[in-house]
């Protein structure tokens, strides 16, 4: 028996493997996409909580007020060193600080340390003082309660008051009320008054736009500029799609030809999306806008209106880009249904076009949506084509606005996509940007998951109405 | 009424039948799909207000036939035919002969149920709304006539506005006939219409076939025998693309003339 058994077992082994190696790798898939949904959401999420401050003593007499960001080893393995975000840029030119922890004396968390967010430098980390406004001053308890009572107010009606602060090395610095955009007492606050704080930043996030050179403030003008150059370009791509499809599955002779139109469209969509970019500026924007500008803006030459990056070329560009995935869908949506529904039709008496637009696109409209969303995952995330042909580092104005016509096809936009890349390379305050850039990737991810949820519920209520599965 | 005629000696015999109760009229009919003949020279009259059966083996070009009359080989470019088809007089290739009209009056019913993704309301009044606005009123009565010819109505009255997909197969196969119905077509095709339904289906069906020539004109494509001895008042027996044997189905399954169709129907095929 033992000449039977080896290789019979070596074969049971091998069948029972692949079951587990096929299980791994979804386990893998899955925990990958886990890993990166919670680095995103706690690296990005965690940024607009009200971390404690801490007042540090060094044995050197130095006091350092900060947030501590994280901790690394020093060389030579001397220690662990600390990394504490300072802010004061106006004073000691530096916000970060790095700590040693064998120098560090004492680590307290008092309760009147402050944080305040302003226009021109940067947060301030310290105390405060006293406030003067119209002639009266105020300190202390008062001077809190006059900040916090006048952060309330809209900006417009907030009263004209002078802040003394003191920083962490004891020098006193004068700040104007006018400038402040938050004002924060993280160490004194309450878990419920965190949660608050914490919701209102991350409203702040979305609602409001970029402010020192993307490194501070909102998205929300990436977050509009990328889902209406997403919408403008389904409603291009889809009619554009659908009708390839059909005339290459219902239309079309099925010879050679259309067979090597197909393998070519499949093929469109392994282009490199730069190649697309390059694609868009030289003949949309140079070609066709150039001319529209020489026709039809002759007046505001040379500078260009229509002959330069706008949302009209991005999104006829990524359009282009991402026709070839709603054609294939489509076509495979339409082939997947049976003849007999055609022949049902025609043999009661439809035309091809009554068959085509009764009974054919009604029962591939779920595949044409798949196509659709499927374009939509990919022209949300695509960055490197919008470079060539429209996206801003700061738009000045919004693609929309009230006025008239209202939708701006040849303004620049943000999107969300370059906003990151932006925040991420570009930034004064590299190190103040990375949480914001985790931030901002997260948000692209759920808007794509939020744009294809729409779809995807969609397309379900179509087949819903329909009865079942087609 | 019946004059027999032998048309060719050697050919299979032909019933032809007076101009009153001839209905469908085929001659020297030949279709060829890619060159490859389906069907050679066939020759045969289709009576009014009876059920005609075509029997024969899988690929004997009975369904060919029942697609021809219909013309629904136009959508194929592949296929070559020449001969005539006359519905009533009309040939129904000639130029002036429009496809839309002819396809309302000649109406088919396929082997699987095709209920259109729709509401059963809406599949019924398909055919109607391709023709031209009507009425609510005149609409709703129709259909209620064509799905109460086709025995469905009890069925379904209920629930007009549901999906037609939620119906069992043998009543989607009711609702295509209604549906079929509903444009009031002189001829109904039937292309093995019970063959992917259930014992009591198919006697529904077969019921209704024989219930619905006092209205129409009924050919019935099947491989099922007992179902054209049943339902069937002539049956033509087809081989390899010709007409074997014609005759009224008594005669054709008690007395056949050639020693091919009874092989066949006794199923001594070999």
């Amino acid at each position: 028996m033992a000449w039977l058994s080896r290789p019979l077992r070596a074969r049971a082994t091998g069948s029972l493997l692949w079951p587990w190696l096929c299980a791994a790798s979804v386990a893998l898939s899955l925990l990958m996409l886990a890993t990166l949904l919670t680095l995103l959401a706690t690296r990005g999420l965690g940024h607009f909580w009200p971390a404690e401050l801490e007042e540090v003593t060094l044995h050197s007499g130095d006091t350092v007020i900060g947030q501590p960001v994280r901790e690394a080893p020093l060389p030579n393995a001397a220690g662990v060193e600390r990394l504490y975000f300072t802010g004061n840029r106006d004073i000691g030119g530096e916000s970060w600080r790095w700590v040693a922890l064998d120098d560090i004396d004492t680590v307290a968390v008092p309760d009147d340390l402050i944080r305040l967010e302003r226009a021109p430098w940067g947060d301030f980390i310290g105390r405060l003082d006293e406030v003067e406004s119209a002639g009266q001053r105020f300190e202390d308890e008062a001077a809190w309660a006059f900040v916090a009572h006048a952060m309330t107010l809209p900006e417009s009606q907030r009263p004209i008051a002078q802040l003394r602060l003191t920083a962490a090395n004891g020098q006193i610095i004068t700040q104007p009320l006018e400038g402040i955009t938050r004002f924060q007492a993280p160490n004194a606050m309450s878990w419920e008054q965190k949660v608050v704080a914490w919701s209102e930043r991350i409203w702040q996030f979305l609602s409001e736009g970029p402010r020192a050179a993307n490194t501070g403030g909102g998205v929300w003008p990436a977050i509009f500029g990328t889902v209406l150059m997403v919408i403008l370009m389904s409603v291009i791509v889809t009619p554009f799609g659908v009708l390839a499809a059909i005339y290459l599955n219902e239309i079309a002779h099925q010879n050679r030809l259309t067979r090597l139109v197909r393998i070519g469209v499949r093929n469109l969509a392994g282009v490199p999306s730069i190649v697309y970019g390059v694609f868009g500026l030289g003949v949309f924007v140079y070609g066709i806008g150039g001319s529209i500008d020489s026709w039809f803006f002759e007046d505001a030459l040379p500078s260009p209106t229509f002959g330069t990056g706008g949302l009209l070329w991005a999104s006829l560009t990524l359009a282009l880009l991402t026709l070839p995935v709603v054609i294939v869908a489509t076509e495979e949506g339409l082939a997947r249904i049976p003849d007999a529904q055609r022949e049902g039709a025609v043999a009661l008496g439809a035309t091809r076009l009554e068959m085509l637009t009764r009974v054919v696109l009604p029962m591939a409209t779920p595949a044409m949506l798949t196509g659709v969303i499927l374009a939509v995952a990919r022209a949300a995330g695509e960055v490197a084509p919008l470079m060539l042909v429209g996206v801003a580092k700061l738009a000045p104005q919004m693609p929309v606005d009230g006025e008239f016509p209202y939708l701006h096809l040849e303004r620049k936009f943000m999107h969300l996509g370059y906003h990151l890349f932006d925040t991420a390379f570009h930034g004064e305050d590299v190190q103040a940007a990375i949480p914001l850039v985790f931030a901002t990737a997260l948000l692209l991810v759920l808007i794509v998951l939020v744009l294809n949820l729409t779809a995807i519920f969609l397309r379900h209520y179509l087949r819903r109405q329909r009865g079942n599965e087609c | 009424m019946l004059a027999l005629s032998s048309a060719n000696p050697t050919q299979a015999p032909v019933t032809r039948f007076s101009a009153e109760t001839c209905c469908l009229s085929i001659n020297q009919f030949h279709l060829a799909y890619a060159g490859k003949t389906a069907l050679r020279d066939l020759t045969l009259d289709v009576p009014r207000h009876r059920v005609t059966a075509f029997i024969g083996p899988s690929g004997c070009g009975k369904s060919t036939l029942l697609r021809a009359i219909n013309r629904l080989h136009d959508l194929n470019e592949s296929v070559t035919h020449h001969g005539q088809i006359q519905l009533e007089d009309q040939d129904i290739h000639a130029p002036q002969m429009n496809v839309t009209e002819l396809r309302r009056r000649v109406g088919m019913v396929f082997q699987t149920p095709n209920p259109f993704p729709m509401s059963i309301y809406e599949n019924v009044a398909f055919g109607l709304r391709l023709q031209g606005r009507l009425p609510k009123r005149k609409r709703d009565d129709i259909i209620e006539w064509a799905l109460t010819s086709a025995a469905l109505w009890d069925e379904v009255k209920d629930r007009l506005h549901r999906s037609a997909w939620q119906l069992s197969g043998g009543q989607q196969q009711r609702l295509v006939i209604a549906r079929t119905l509903a444009v009031q077509p002189d001829v109904l095709l039937l292309d093995e219409p019970a063959s992917a339904l259930d014992p009591i289906s198919t006697l529904k069906i077969e019921e209704l076939i024989r219930n619905l020539k006092s209205q129409l004109t009924l050919v019935l494509v099947t491989h099922n025998m007992q179902q054209a001895a049943r339902v069937s008042d002539y049956t033509a027996f087809l081989q390899q693309g010709e007409l074997v044997e014609y005759g009224p189905t008594d005669q054709v399954f008690t007395n056949p003339r050639l020693q091919r169709t009874e092989n066949y129907i006794t199923g001594r095929m070999t």
